[in-house]
């Protein structure tokens, strides 16, 4: 079947199967490997991706429903040039071990910001409670998308 | 004795106890790390396993020919085919073998049995619906004890000499002296618990890209691999390859835990899949697969009983175990440690005797024993004395925490021996613990414990108060497989004063790139910035035993810390050359020579890096690099005390963490932040065991807990706040005084958030819940009502 995606601002049309999952549409036929595969079973959050701007698992969706649609992963995260607020504040409060889970928490993260720029501690917990990460405990993960918040209100009022 | 590390080098240059920001972030926040799945070969073949729905049955036939009539399927694997090129067995870590492919019996459910080789994944997976297996089901074994029974069904039946079930015995420590310190105590305190199954479960599952090529033999072996270098040893000698020929590259890993520690039978059929079709094959592991086929860890049930004077000392341990091993003993552990380092079980405290035995059971279930962010059994046994001092406080009439201050070894006993044979090297415990009282405000909370609740809920406090040992070996006692623990570091300083340097160990997600960098900024002066760290492949680092059981910091830390001071000895002698000085005449700073009594006449370490390519003395080997094999004189011994504040509700049998305080001593810390990371992490793992995480099966063999529906782990809604503080107790032995830090929290925590839950629980009459300490059993144990598990 024949789809037409946007992926980080490219427009792709692809010859793909219809059972194809869209991770795997994502990894292996545009080669965009930060999306990865945790779980198979919509529990993890390593394949989250945004459609349309909303956070949703690419594991359990197939590619063909992403026909006509917009796509965000981690390799679109970068604005001008520049690290995401969310990307810099993940690396300056430690919001990473091992990486695995990092693409996904980060465009949840960036989801949520983009509809909630100062959401509370527990806006942030509940926003990740569908993302697991194995290594950090959270707690550095949490700190940093409330930073990225406070980053992002700051830019916004040196703009305004 | 506690002491407090103030960094000897600025911020920028990044030496040891600054919290210098990951360096091998930027690319795994911009999607850019490189994990096994990511790697795609020309023409790479695809690879999915067939296994066994039943957890024991004999093989009556096996039907491949609907499979290989398949469009894009190249090959299926059986057993019979591996047992042509003396491959359907292989060696485990524990000297037992394992079935790679099975050929006679299948022994718990989900055992590998057959591989599908095609073009495509999908392809792969669907043509396992076209293998048929007849099966004559057996009676499934599904607990030691069971095992154990007399006329119980042998599950090992193919292994020459074994008439039971029992996969090893073992014991440590003086039965005699034992027996004489119980016959003076005046009180003995007796645990009888069940340290439940569990998945490490790393967010990357485990898999392999095997590349043999056919012209000239030559493999490479992309691996999931905490131990790159002793896999390919062992891929040599299990398959008959020549070492020379094989190269195994471990790539970026999400997360090993342990679980990557051991050679799975997935890699090895890849292998030989690719070494006959002669193409690249990859096998990457579905999340169910992982959990039910790889890597199990702790299942020991464990029986401990303390001698006790009625004013409140310890006089010794008996500790008996029994382990559920699954079908093959497979315990990725030192050779001569038949039940890990459990033997560590007299834990922080200071008494003359212990005797400790331990026997293994086969059952019907996945083989493993992996150390998951533990050091072999370690926190198994942490987790036995940690559990039994409390309820020895409580029968003795005694405050846990006074209990604990009045056993401790004290600072001036160290290095202690213990009467399990362990050299402790170095610790403050008394510290550690007070400390960690006074940052919860523990007077206060027993206070606010007295107070009747508001709405009727229980209030509960507990201590762990743990000791590790990590970081083996020495090579005269630890070996794997045969090869001494050992490890090593290869350090090249470039013309231009930039520096590689190659270690045997390798890193999942613990920020070697950094901290190894840091030791080097430290040890010469050259910011950690400029310092490449390579790991994890075997052809471009030298020898190592690998990443698990916290040996890293101990074992290539110090490697690298010598080999950096051999290279400072020798740019001294190139800097005087260039300063036309005596060496001896020499001073160091951070990074910079200079003459004695003259401060501005010096050199930088860039300077004589340059030189000792371009204007070295005559008679001076060129260049400016170094290797060094470490061999660690003794163990580290990281220790901490961590005080959880839980609240437990009568009515449903949950509990939630009020407040948690850890505080961790494992020595000089290099990065802080770091350090504070691995425990945050650790003690999250901790809570998970504590409260929600453990694998379980039927009474036919069925695993529950084969998906994260049903094997739950914490997300950032459930997981604790913690708040973390440090006492510094270097090891006297390490060139940098650091003990190694990733698992401190995973071993110590359990017990302290199971002994909150009991200390809440035990004016009420219950003296024990079995990990997980799930909300039905509390509220089973509250009201005195048997619940199912």
């Amino acid at each position: 079947m024949e789809i037409e995606v946007t992926v980080n601002g490219v427009a792709y049309r692809r010859d793909t199967e219809p059972r194809r999952l869209l991770v795997d549409f994502i990894r292996t036929e545009l080669g965009l490997t930060g999306t990865h595969i945790g779980c198979d079973t919509t529990s993890c959050g390593a394949c989250t991706v945004l459609f349309d701007g909303v956070p949703v698992k690419s594991c359990t969706m197939f590619a063909v429903q992403a026909d006509g649609h917009e796509l965000t992963t981690v390799e679109g995260l970068r604005r001008n040039g520049e690290l995401s607020p969310v990307q810099a504040a993940f690396k300056e409060h430690h919001g990473l071990q091992c990486g695995f889970c990092t693409p996904g928490m980060m465009l949840v993260a960036t989801a949520l910001l983009s509809s909630n720029p100062d959401p509370t501690e527990e806006e942030v917990r509940w926003a990740l409670s569908g993302n697991i990460c194995r290594c950090t405990g959270y707690t550095n993960i949490v700190e940093a998308i409330r930073s990225a918040a406070a980053t992002m209100h700051e830019t916004a009022g040196v703009e305004s | 004795m506690t002491t407090t590390h103030q960094p000897a080098t600025p911020f920028e240059m990044g030496g040891i106890g600054h919290s210098v920001r990951r360096k091998e972030d930027d690319r795994f926040i911009q999607g850019a790390g490189r994990y096994l799945d990511d790697i795609q070969l020309p023409g790479m073949l695809h690879m999915a396993i067939l296994r066994s729905p039943i957890a024991h049955g004999r093989i009556l036939s096996i039907d491949t020919s609907e499979a290989e009539a398949t469009d894009g399927v190249v090959a299926v694997v059986t057993g019979e085919m591996l047992a042509a090129h003396g491959l359907a067995w292989m060696p485990t870590l524990s000297g037992d073998t394992q079935a790679v492919l099975a050929t006679d019996k299948v022994r718990y459910q989900g055992q590998e049995v057959a591989a599908v080789i095609a073009t495509d994944p999908y392809v792969a997976r669907d043509a396992l619906s076209g293998i048929f297996v007849d099966y004559e089901e057996l009676p499934a074994i599904t607990s030691p004890q069971q095992a154990l029974e007399p006329g119980a069904v042998l599950i090992r039946d193919e292994k020459e000499g074994q008439t039971d079930n029992v996969a090893y015995t073992w014991e440590a420590g003086d039965k005699a002296a034992t027996d004489e310190a119980f016959a003076k105590a005046d009180l003995v305190v007796t645990l009888d618990t069940h340290y439940p199954r569990s998945h490490p479960a790393p967010l990357e599952t485990c898999g392999v890209v095997a590349d043999v090529n056919p012209a000239t033999g030559e493999a490479t072996i992309y691996l999931t691999s905490q131990a790159p270098h002793a896999h390919r040893t062992l891929f040599a000698i299990v398959a008959g390859l020549p070492e020379e020929k094989i190269r195994v590259v471990s790539p970026d890993i999400g997360g090993g835990f342990g679980n990557k520690v051991p050679i799975y039978p997935g890699y090895v059929v890849a292998t030989a899949a690719s070494l006959l079709i002669g193409k690249p094959v990859k096998w990457v592991e579905s999340r169910s697969e992982n959990l039910i086929s790889t890597g199990f860890a702790r299942d020991f049930h464990m029986h401990g009983e303390l001698a006790l004077t009625a004013d409140g000392r310890i006089l010794g341990l008996r500790a008996s175990i029994l382990s559920d091993q699954g079908a093959f003993y497979a315990d990725a552990q030192p050779t001569r440690f038949r039940a890990g380092l459990f033997h560590i079980c007299t834990g922080s405290y200071d008494f003359g005797a212990a005797h400790v035995t331990a026997k293994g059971a086969f059952t019907n279930k996945a083989p493993g024993g992996v150390a998951y962010r533990c050091s072999f059994r370690v926190t198994e046994a942490s987790y036995l004395i940690e559990r039994l001092v409390q309820n020895a406080a409580y029968e003795l009439g005694m405050d846990p925490a006074e209990f604990r201050l009045k056993n401790f070894i004290r600072p001036e006993q160290f290095p202690y021996l213990s009467p399990t044979g362990f050299v402790y090297d170095s610790g403050d415990y008394h510290t550690a613990l007070r400390k960690a009282m006074e940052m919860i405000d523990y007077e206060g909370w027993r206070r606010r414990q007295q107070e009747p609740h508001p709405e009727g809920k229980l209030i509960g406090i507990g201590i762990a108060s743990f000791t590790e040992v990590v970081g083996a070996g020495n090579s005269r006692t630890y070996d794997i497989a045969g090869l001494k623990m050992i490890d090593s570091a290869e350090l090249r300083i470039h013309p231009t004063g930039k520096a590689i340097l190659k270690l045997g160990v390798k890193s999942q997600g613990q920020g070697h790139e950094t901290t190894f960098a840091q030791i080097v900024a430290e040890e010469l002066g050259i910011p950690f910035e400029d310092v490449k760290v390579q790991e994890g492949d075997t052809d471009n680092t030298p020898y190592g035993l690998g990443t698990y059981a916290s040996r890293s910091t101990p074992v290539a830390g110090a490697a690298t810390a010598v080999v950096a001071r051999q290279i400072r000895e020798k740019a001294r002698k190139l800097a005087a050359h260039l300063l036309e000085a005596s060496p001896d005449d020499l001073e160091w700073e951070p990074g910079r020579f200079f003459v004695r009594g003259v401060p501005d006449k010096g050199v930088t370490i860039q300077e004589v890096a340059f030189a000792a390519y371009t204007n070295f003395p005559e008679g001076m080997e060129a260049g400016l690099e170094g290797v060094h094999y470490y061999d660690p004189p003794n163990m580290t011994y990281p220790f901490g005390s961590y005080i959880v504040v839980v609240e437990v509700d009568p009515e449903d049998g949950t509990w939630k963490v009020l407040d948690m305080v850890a505080v961790d001593d494992c020595g000089v810390r290099i990065n802080p932040m770091i350090v504070e990371g691995q425990i945050t992490g650790g003690l999250t793992e901790g809570f998970a065991k504590a409260n929600m995480q453990w694998i379980t099966f039927d009474e036919n063999g069925n695993c529950i807990g084969s998906n994260f529906l049903d094997y739950l782990v914490p997300t950032a809604w459930e997981a604790p706040r913690f708040r973390l503080g440090e006492t510094v107790t270097p090891s006297p032995h390490h060139p940098i005084g650091a003990k190694g830090v990733g698992e401190s929290a995973t071993v110590g925590s359990p017990a302290a958030y199971v002994n909150a839950v009991i200390d809440a629980l035990w004016s009420k009459g219950v003296r024990n819940i079995d990990m997980p300490v799930l909300p039905h059993r509390v509220w089973g144990a509250l009201n005195g009502v048997e619940v199912a598990p």
